[in-house]
């Protein structure tokens, strides 16, 4: 017989915590891309590792040497396909890229990208505010990927859409999060669900933007550039649960000085005193 | 003579009475996921075998791919 002991583990039941975007339940709290991979074997793998069932495709002339089809691939994984309008620089050019998402893949949902230039890739806010209200009226859900910026992740808010995606760092920079403070101010000011989006770099990143109240993170490349996309897939599915728990649980208040957790009261002391210097120990 | 027709940035030149399908079916191996625009308005898949494209005309076939 083995004298390890085995600790009693029970499973706590909680109560449900559906990821909810527009009414729809969308399931995993990890939204992944799909850009990066080397190939669809590793694609599938990693998708499977990280349990999203929603992932990013991007829409792009067909070329006709490809043979395999992603939409097949996701489709046969139960994966619902979230059409980007990456790579736009207007409003104009995403709002027919949007458009053309909605007629391929018969999905009014779209993440909706209009970058400012090719270095940065940072979100032009004043293009993507007018392409969010178009959006909108023309009854799409849009999720924006968006600047850090408290006030235009409100205003994208009050034209419509149904999520707001702040980054955390420029997007394929894995700098992580850059300023975790707007990160809660975005977080305590909206009304739909914060995704973090862009910069992650590696699962104590994705942990972080949940345990700061984000409802969920999109990730494409610090899994499809890891060195094992499906471990650091694995690793992030991992990290989203614990931070989503950590922020369901309540964190303790950050505090200057010690704060013990046991009592002084009663403990030993080999001057013979009958008490202590008062006070606690650790 | 008459101008061109742009399929996705590639000036064609076409055969009278082409249609959106023809030129789906000539480019992809399954129009599932694939969709178009013709001059800058999306051409609903159920009206692709009755849209003909003119000289002229600028067609963005696109589907998906890789993408964050």
């Amino acid at each position: 017989m083995s004298d390890v002991a085995t600790p009693a583990t029970h499973e706590v039941a909680h109560p449900p915590d559906p990821f909810t975007v527009a009414g729809t339940d969308v399931g995993s709290r990890l939204l992944l891309g799909t850009g990066g991979m080397t190939s669809p074997e590793s694609l599938s793998a990693a998708l499977v590792a990280s349990g999203t069932t929603l992932a990013t495709v991007a829409v792009r002339r067909v070329d006709p040497a490809t043979r395999h089809s992603l939409v097949d691939l996701l489709d046969g994984l139960g994966i619902r396909i979230l059409p980007n309008t990456a790579g736009c620089f207007t409003a104009t050019d995403a709002v027919l890229t949007a458009r053309l998402a909605r007629e391929a893949f018969a999905t009014d949902w779209v993440k909706l990208e209009v970058i400012a230039d090719d270095r940065t890739l940072l979100p032009d806010p004043v293009e993507l505010l007018a392409a969010a209200e178009q959006l909108v009226d023309d009854g799409f859900v849009v999720l924006p990927y968006c600047g850090d910026d408290p006030v235009v992740a409100q205003r994208l808010e009050q034209v419509g859409c149904a999520a707001v995606m702040p980054l955390g760092a420029p997007i394929g920079s894995g700098l992580g999060i850059r300023n975790p403070h707007n990160i809660e101010l975005i977080v305590e000011r909206a009304g739909v669900p914060v995704v973090l989006d862009a910069g992650i770099g590696t699962a104590s990143d994705a942990c972080l933007a949940m345990e700061l109240g984000c409802s969920a993170v999109l990730i494409a490349s610090a899994v499809t550039r890891a060195e094992d996309p499906a471990r650091m897939a694995g690793a992030m599915r991992d990290a989203v649960a614990a931070g989503r728990a950590a922020r369901l649980a309540g964190r303790i208040t950050r505090r200057f000085v010690a704060e013990a957790s046991s009592s002084f009261e009663g403990r030993i002391d080999s001057s013979g005193a009958a008490d202590g210097r008062g006070g606690a120990g650790g | 003579m008459t101008a061109a027709t742009t399929v996705n940035g590639d000036a064609c030149a076409l055969d009278p009475g082409t249609t959106v399908a023809d030129l789906v079916a000539e480019r992809c191996p399954s129009p599932r996921g694939v969709a178009v625009a013709v001059n800058g308005e999306v051409v609903p898949h159920s009206t692709w075998s009755r849209t003909e494209v003119a000289p002229g005309d600028v067609v963005e076939i696109v589907s998906a791919a890789a993408g964050g």
